[in-house]
């Protein structure tokens, strides 16, 4: 009796210590590539071009779904920020809110979740199958080193192409909120804008957005670049590995959220 | 002994306590080709890895052109993967380069030379495996033969003088294997390359091979011009050369009495 | 996909993103109205600040002329020391009176600068003397019931004064929306 007792205890105790190893090992691993990727990365300025045709596929191809899911998340704020200033009979307020909802975090981390939906998934997908396909393995076998010439483009574009979202969908958020809240609410309009003003800060508020949204552009396109890396060389190992970057990027950067933003409240 | 680029010694090789080699001994001479055959799963492709320093040896050592693979510096394997150039098994086309586009690739990656000699090279190239009619299509748009062409043009891109080859028989219809079978050869001899086939082909191969490598349970079980080996009276060759069911590779997976196992 | 093709839409994609910063500096942020030219500094004393910050705006007759610079505490006399940056265009005579006023019920608090009448205005290191602490909420509730519970116990003897005090509290939170 004892026995199974402490056999089930070891059992268990085993599983969540392997389970441990294997997570730290991947965070290494990851990290690693991280490292790799930077130092490798002379080339993708050299030859700007092919940071640029990254920059294409992560975030043109991202625009329209930025834009759109923007203009939406503007538009509700402003109609349930209304809802709620009115009984407090300030109306005006509005703008604030939205704007500071916007820049401080939903600009940010929306930007960045429907990133890893549209641009991170695409990345670890075509990563993975081009390892799949030994298509890496015969870049390497050309002496072309596939950190150089793969990832690393894909790793600086995603950081140059996530602030650049994050700003649009601020700005389009908050045009989306003035749709509301003045013509179809019928808010002041200069009351709207000079509150607005008044209370964002363009160092406290705007640069600390930006700076968050550098953050999740190296985190997301670093966690999908390694999902796809690391992915095992089947449909079925693919397919895991970009379920695997949505879920871990999401979850990353709605973490990092709150590291960063508490940091930035306290400075 | 000189004249052989790529020699293998006394190699050993295994992963997660998997043995894969147990010391094996090859020699590829200058300008011939030879190839390593055996059933599946036994280690053939990874041979090709050692050779191009992809995988390190758990004991022993390639040497390629006199220098161990396994003791270059990640500049140094570099260096010798410029001079071999590898057929993939399913071809291994950039997906999302052009044709011609994949050809160019190794020439704009290692080389300075100006786009309009890369373009005369890579036609060249294409026109040696009959293709440069389709420099514009994509790699989705050709048949399995056409592809495996395609990357042997860009496996050859550069003038290799080790090209290695990983099933390029495999998957094709009789046609496309005529085709590849004589490119291998003609190429080789025009380039004055050697040539490394893994394969378990027997008819193709033995084709064009000038001396063949047996590989069974991690070792060379026979070796000898393809001659030799159809003479050969090695239970294990002979079933492997004339394709027998059964022998000493059995038809039946290791498993308990049948008789047993039905009734128990 | 061509090279030329792929330049272009990058260039729209990277001029759209600059605007949109742009815009959220100019448009959204108080990039513009925060600029302030050169400035000269003056302190207050207050017992008690409230929720004053630094970079809180400082305004007079509602229009911002300068910035909370900084906040300190006083150990000898056990006030809070404000150091207020003032827009060198707008001068402002020995005794003004410094306020803290709150934005609304719930907003922000900020300076307000009232003008006195002296001919003598204040210069870099001055300090203002005439001050009026921030409303503490608390307080002036607390203050609240009191005054409602001594109404009640007065209500026999002397009822029509004692609205007074509840009343003249009520006034000093300024520009209170309600």
């Amino acid at each position: 009796m004892i026995n199974i007792i402490v056999n089930m205890v070891s059992r268990l105790l085993r599983g969540i210590g392997s389970r441990m190893i294997a997570r730290v090992w991947r965070l290494g691993a990851g990290t690693r590539l991280f490292m790799l990727a930077i130092v490798y990365s002379g080339e993708s300025f050299r030859r700007f071009h092919l940071t640029l045709r990254e920059v294409y596929f992560t975030g043109v191809m991202s625009l329209l779904i930025i834009i759109v899911s923007a203009f939406f998340v503007g538009m509700v704020l402003a109609l349930q920020g209304y809802n709620t200033l009115q009984k407090y009979g300030s109306s005006e307020a509005i703008g604030v809110l939205v704007a500071l909802a916007l820049v401080r975090e939903l600009g940010p981390v929306v930007t960045a979740l429907l990133f890893a939906g549209r641009a991170g998934t695409a990345i670890t997908a075509e990563i993975g199958l081009m390892k799949t396909t030994e298509q890496l393995s015969a870049m390497e076998m050309m002496a072309v080193n596939p950190i150089a010439r793969v990832v690393a483009p894909r790793f600086w574009a995603g950081v140059i192409s996530m602030p650049i979202l994050a700003a649009l969908f601020s700005m389009v958020g908050v045009l989306g909120g003035y749709l509301v809240a003045v013509p179809l609410i019928g808010v002041d309009d200069g009351a709207f804008w000079s509150q607005m003003q008044a209370n964002v800060d363009v160092r406290a508020d705007i640069i600390n957005g930006v700076i968050k949204s550098v953050v999740f552009g190296v985190a997301c396109t670093m966690i999908a670049l390694f999902e796809g890396f690391d992915a095992p060389p089947t449909a079925e190992g693919v397919s895991h590995a970009t379920t695997r970057t949505v879920v871990i990027s999401s979850l990353t950067v709605l973490g990092l959220d709150f590291v960063l933003t508490s940091f930035m409240l306290v400075v | 002994m000189t004249s052989n680029i790529v020699e293998i010694d006394n190699l050993s090789f295994g992963y997660n306590g998997r043995v894969l080699h147990k010391g094996i001994n090859m020699a590829f001479p200058k300008g011939k080709v030879v190839a390593i055959m055996g059933g599946s799963g036994s280690g053939k492709t990874t041979l090709l890895r050692l050779i191009g320093g992809q995988v390190k040896p758990t004991k022993g050592e390639v040497r390629v052109n006199g220098q161990v693979v396994h003791e270059q510096s990640r500049d140094g394997i570099y260096q010798l993967r410029r001079s071999m150039g590898m057929l993939f098994q399913h071809g291994a086309l950039f997906t999302d380069l052009s044709v011609f586009d994949n050809v160019a690739f190794p020439m704009r990656e290692l080389t300075d030379l100006p786009e309009s000699m890369i373009r005369d090279l890579v036609l060249l190239k294409l026109n040696a495996v009959g293709l440069r009619g389709a420099y514009k299509f994509m790699p989705t748009e050709l048949s399995g033969g056409m592809a495996r062409r395609v990357a042997l043009a860009r496996a050859v891109a550069l003038d290799p003088s080790i090209i290695m080859y990983d099933e390029p028989f495999a998957g094709l219809d009789p046609i496309s294997m005529g085709v590849i079978c004589g490119l291998i050869r003609s190429l080789n001899d025009a380039l004055g390359a050697t040539s490394i086939i893994v394969s378990h082909d027997v008819k193709e191969t033995f084709l064009i091979a000038d001396y063949v490598y047996f590989v069974a349970n991690g070792e060379v079980a026979a070796e000898g011009t393809p001659e030799d080996l159809m003479q050969s009276t090695l239970p294990f060759v002979h079933q492997f050369v004339h394709g027998e069911k059964d022998g000493p590779v059995p038809f039946h997976y290791a498993a308990p009495d049948y008789r047993a196992q039905l009734l128990g | 996909m061509d090279r030329t093709k792929i330049d272009l839409w990058v260039g729209v994609f990277v001029a759209l993103g600059a605007a949109a910063l742009l815009g959220l500096a100019m448009k959204v942020g108080n990039l513009t109205s925060s600029k302030i030219g050169d400035t000269y500094s003056v302190s207050a004393s207050f017992e008690n600040i409230g929720g004053l910050k630094p970079n809180a705006p400082v305004k007079s007759a509602g229009v911002v002329v300068g910035r909370v610079a900084d906040i300190s505490f006083d150990s000898k006399t056990y006030e809070a020391v404000v150091t207020i940056k003032i827009d060198k265009r707008y001068q402002f005579p020995k005794d003004t009176f410094a306020n803290i006023y709150t934005a609304g019920l719930l907003g922000e608090q900020y300076i307000g600068l009232e003008a006195g009448g002296e001919d003598d205005v204040l210069k870099t290191g001055d300090k203002i003397s005439q001050t009026q602490d921030a409303i503490v909420l608390e307080k002036m509730i607390s203050q609240f019931l009191y005054n409602k519970a001594s109404e009640t116990d007065k209500e026999k003897s002397a009822a029509p004064a004692t609205s007074e005090p509840a009343k003249e509290k009520s006034t000093e939170l300024g520009d209170a929306p309600f």
